[in-house]
């Protein structure tokens, strides 16, 4: 445990030093996991995010933590952090129990986590981000600025970089490089375990390779990793152990040597369509939209597709496979540099939401509370909002029509609500989506895109949504629909397209899709001819 | 928050409560308890000479803050209005004292202002500067011009006939006409015109508003248009109540203004509030000005008490906007 640059800040557990006389790699199982976890069990409002899984990690290991999107993961290491305290089970750190009120008493248990989007400060020096929060001092209690320098270098070289500035911006450096400034400032406070949430999602194959040596590094010398990742290949690469989880609860632990690729496959995937709304034939008419070889570096990398009038396409893929930037370039929010979209057969080009909404196109976006709602307002003004021009009696809103239009919404949704008048910052998740649905509908689309249409509401809302998206597709409406849940990929498409890297790597019709089928076509591979990157790619922020 | 609650708002003793629980509601209540409790005290208080006198000399203050309210409801404030009218005001006398048609000498200053703070509008919504740097950059620029261009000289001899705050048609002060025609007419057309709904959707979310086909651009920059017209007819209400023009900026008007705004319930994070909440506001303040008077403490009392009002304000709206989040 000869990791950090100053000790003293260790928990007051009398941990046993089995992780220094073990010897390199692998662990014998001996000493208690530096982190325990016993069926925990975590809920949120309408959602069950956790239900009796265990997990633990020892000094020395590299354990992987896998799952499709929705499964569990960040709810779990957000446990181990501290950010969210369990409803149920218990959480050992050297085989004691704790609780975290706080991630300062994770940290201070030598427990970091490393998230997907780098909690660090852009504008301040390498050096200060690595001591945020505990410099060294000097005397008089001021900071002592030489010292945080050499602390610093000597924290990097023990990682073995040796070519990183600490005196640089860190809003300078690529992700890479911030990356690397994270895991020196995990160091930094001594950390026992790493927590690694998806480290390779954003950076490139060069990067990765550094990131890999790291990783080992740090292995030998006893730190317990818990690493994230979608990459299958990664896991073989570097894991020892790894743990699947699947709608929240505890699939298995596997030693890495005595598992496949498509054995965690199956794990991961399983079967459960059979709680889905069953989906009502439609027939299918002319293609309303097509797109052509449609590109936006680096998350939309040369996409074809076709919806038809009727039809419900399925769009699945990884987060950050560039599902939603291709919507927010169909809908205008982020236009195409090039490529074509055609609309009802009419070449088009669609430079703003306004636009793409005059074409009779509507987006229900993933993120309701940035993108879809107007808290502050009430829900028949929301409803109303991409239909005000047709509202019009004389310069004025017609407030009866508004009224009207808003009450068909509450009835075609059943949407709960105490009247049309009601506040939307008071509905519940569900409901708040059924507003955002009613507000499109109202604007009568023949395309439909649907980011992500049930993500966070329960179980009855979510059928009910299945159910309207199926008339929908029964009157003519074509509709494109996100999802990162293959059940309900599977459940309401006509065809499914799988994206990965910015583009679609696989198509399957409704008769012919398995689960591991675009499971694997999700996961497949190492990049595959990966477009040439700047060595910054920013991670790919629309998508959680 | 269960349905049974919610639902229950639809009754009329719970219909009164919830109006009673608005911010205009509050503010007319306090308001009421001024004037009875001060007039107790001393009834020349609410003798019709000094009602009528605050509110003379106060409504040039609530017709500011009426686009002052539009600014903020949308998301942005403009701390300039105070010199923008300094401006405004000198400019209408100068140009009659030169012989200028005197309703010209009244509309110039409605298109100046617009111009003005039209260009604020264009610098906030195109080049997304925030609009506190703008006005602040415009209030330096009007301060220090308007102080070097006239040397601080006091415009005399204005022309009859110049003076529309001093008219009474049937008896009452014209500016009052103004400061409740225009109250209403703001409040009807935020309340159901599309640019008045895209005022509030903007400044509620911004992001929602663009994917909803609402150009953030152009309604800001609207509003800020719409707000230079109220800034001029301010400004000419104070430039003609009294005989001369000061050709200065009064000190903190800006101050006084956007204290009227968020007093009145508009919230400074935008998408919340109403333009006759900040009209009552602009009155409940000239009141406790001039109640401080008649209950002789000084009136240098007035700014801690208008900094006490909007804490408290600023306060309940924070506790009203967490409650809301919590029953989500």
């Amino acid at each position: 445990m000869s990791v950090g640059v100053k000790h003293g800040v260790e928990p007051a557990v009398d941990r046993p030093e089995a992780g220094e006389a073990e010897p390199r790699g692998r662990p014998a199982g001996a000493a208690p996991p530096v982190i325990a976890l016993d069926r925990i069990g975590k809920s949120f409002p309408g959602v069950r995010a956790l239900d009796g899984v265990s997990f633990d990690v020892r000094a020395g290991e590299v354990h992987a933590l896998l799952g499709e999107n929705g499964a569990g993961k960040s709810t779990l290491i957000k446990i181990v952090s501290g950010v969210y305290r369990p409803d149920e089970g218990t959480l050992a750190v050297d085989g004691r129990t704790v609780r975290f009120d706080d991630p300062q008493e994770a940290q201070r248990a030598g427990i970091a986590t490393i998230y997907q989007e780098l909690l660090l400060f852009p504008d301040l020096s390498v050096a200060e981000n690595i001591f945020m929060g505990h410099p060294p001092r000097g005397r008089w209690k001021g900071i002592d600025w030489r010292a945080m320098r050499q602390e610093a270098r000597s924290l990097l070289a023990s990682l073995a970089i040796h070519d990183l500035d600490v005196e640089a911006t860190v809003g300078s450096l690529s992700v890479g490089n911030r990356q690397r400034v994270e895991i020196a400032k995990a160091l930094s406070q001594n950390a026992r375990v790493l927590i690694m949430d998806e480290p390779t999602a954003a950076l490139t194959e060069h990067d990765v390779e550094r990131l890999f040596s790291i990783v080992r590094m740090l292995r030998e010398r006893g730190v317990a990793i818990v690493y994230i990742s979608h990459r299958l290949e990664e896991v073989f690469l570097l894991a020892d152990r790894v743990t699947v989880l699947r709608d929240g609860g505890y699939v298995a632990t596997k030693p890495v040597s005595e598992t496949s690729h498509d054995d965690l496959i199956s794990m991961m995937v399983g079967r459960r369509i059979d709680a889905m709304f069953p989906k009502l034939p439609a027939r299918l008419g002319e293609p309303v939209l097509e797109v052509r070889d449609l590109r936006r570096p680096p998350a939309t990398n040369g996409i074809s597709l076709q919806v038809r009038a009727g039809e419900i396409v399925g769009l699945a893929g990884l987060v950050g496979s560039g599902r939603s930037e291709l919507a927010h370039a169909i809908f205008g929010i982020t236009p195409a540099d090039s490529g074509e979209i055609r609309i009802n057969g009419k070449s088009t080009v669609i430079r703003s939401p306004g636009k793409a909404k005059a074409l009779g196109i509507a987006y229900v976006p993933e993120d309701r509370g940035q993108q879809g709602l107007v808290r502050p307002m009430s829900l028949a003004q929301n409803v109303s909002m991409a239909v005000l021009h047709r509202l019009f009696k004389g310069p004025f809103i017609n407030r009866r029509e508004e009224t009207a239009l808003a009450e068909r919404s509450v009835d075609q949704f059943s949407i709960r609500t105490s009247g049309v008048d009601q506040i939307v910052a008071k509905l519940s998740g569900g409901n708040q989506q059924k507003v955002v649905l009613g507000k499109w509908l109202a604007a009568t689309p023949k395309l439909l895109i649907m980011d992500e249409p049930t993500r966070g509401i329960d179980v009855g809302a979510k059928s009910e949504i299945h159910r309207l998206m199926s008339e929908l597709a029964q009157q003519g409406i074509a509709i494109l629909m996100i999802s990162s849940e293959l059940p309900e990929i599977m459940g309401m498409s006509d065809r499914i397209l799988v994206m990965r890297e910015g583009r679609v790597a696989a198509a399957f019709d409704r008769a012919d899709a398995s689960q591991e089928a675009i499971a694997t076509a999700m996961m497949a591979g190492a990049p595959v001819d990966a477009p040439a990157v700047d060595s910054a790619p920013r991670a790919a922020g629309a998508t959680l | 928050m269960t349905a049974a609650t919610e639902t229950a708002g639809t009754g009329v003793l719970p219909g009164l409560r919830r109006v009673l629980a608005t911010q205009e509601a509050v503010l007319l209540l306090a308001l009421v308890v001024l004037v009875v409790v001060v007039g107790t005290i001393n009834p020349r208080f609410v003798a019709e000479r000094n009602v009528q006198s605050v509110l003379l000399g106060n409504a040039y203050i609530a017709v500011a803050a009426i686009g002052m309210s539009m600014v903020i409801i949308s998301g942005n404030i403009d701390i300039s209005v105070g010199s923008l009218i300094g401006v405004l005001a000198t400019l209408s006398g100068s140009l009659a004292v030169n012989g200028v048609p005197i309703i010209i000498c009244w509309l110039v200053p409605l298109v100046v202002g617009s111009l003005v703070t039209g260009f604020m509008g264009v610098l906030v919504a195109y080049l997304r500067i925030p609009a506190i740097v703008v006005s602040l950059g415009m209030l330096s620029i009007l301060k220090g011009g308007l102080i070097s261009v006239t040397g601080g000289d006091w415009i005399t001899d204005l022309p009859d006939g110049y003076h529309l705050a001093q008219l009474r048609p049937l008896g009452m002060p014209m500016p009052i006409y103004f400061m409740v025609i225009l109250t209403i007419a703001a409040a009807i057309w935020m309340r159901y015109s599309t640019t008045g709904r895209s005022i509030y959707a903007v400044g509620g979310n911004a992001e929602a508003a663009r994917l909803s086909g609402i150009s953030r651009e152009r309604t800001i920059v609207k509003v800020f248009l719409i707000h230079g017209v109220f800034v001029g007819i301010a400004s000419v209400l104070f430039a003609t109540q009294l005989s001369v023009i000061q050709s200065t900026v009064p000190p903190g008007l800006e101050l006084t203004i956007i204290t009227a705004s968020v007093v009145g319930g508009v919230s400074i994070l935008g998408g919340v509030g109403t333009v006759i909440g900040s009209t009552f506001a602009a009155v409940l303040l000239a009141a406790i000005g001039s109640a401080l008077i008649f209950v002789n403490l000084s009136p240098f009392w007035l700014r801690a008490v208008q900094g006490i009002l909007i804490l408290i304000t600023v306060l309940a709206d924070i506790l009203r906007r967490r409650s809301q989040a919590r029953r989500r």
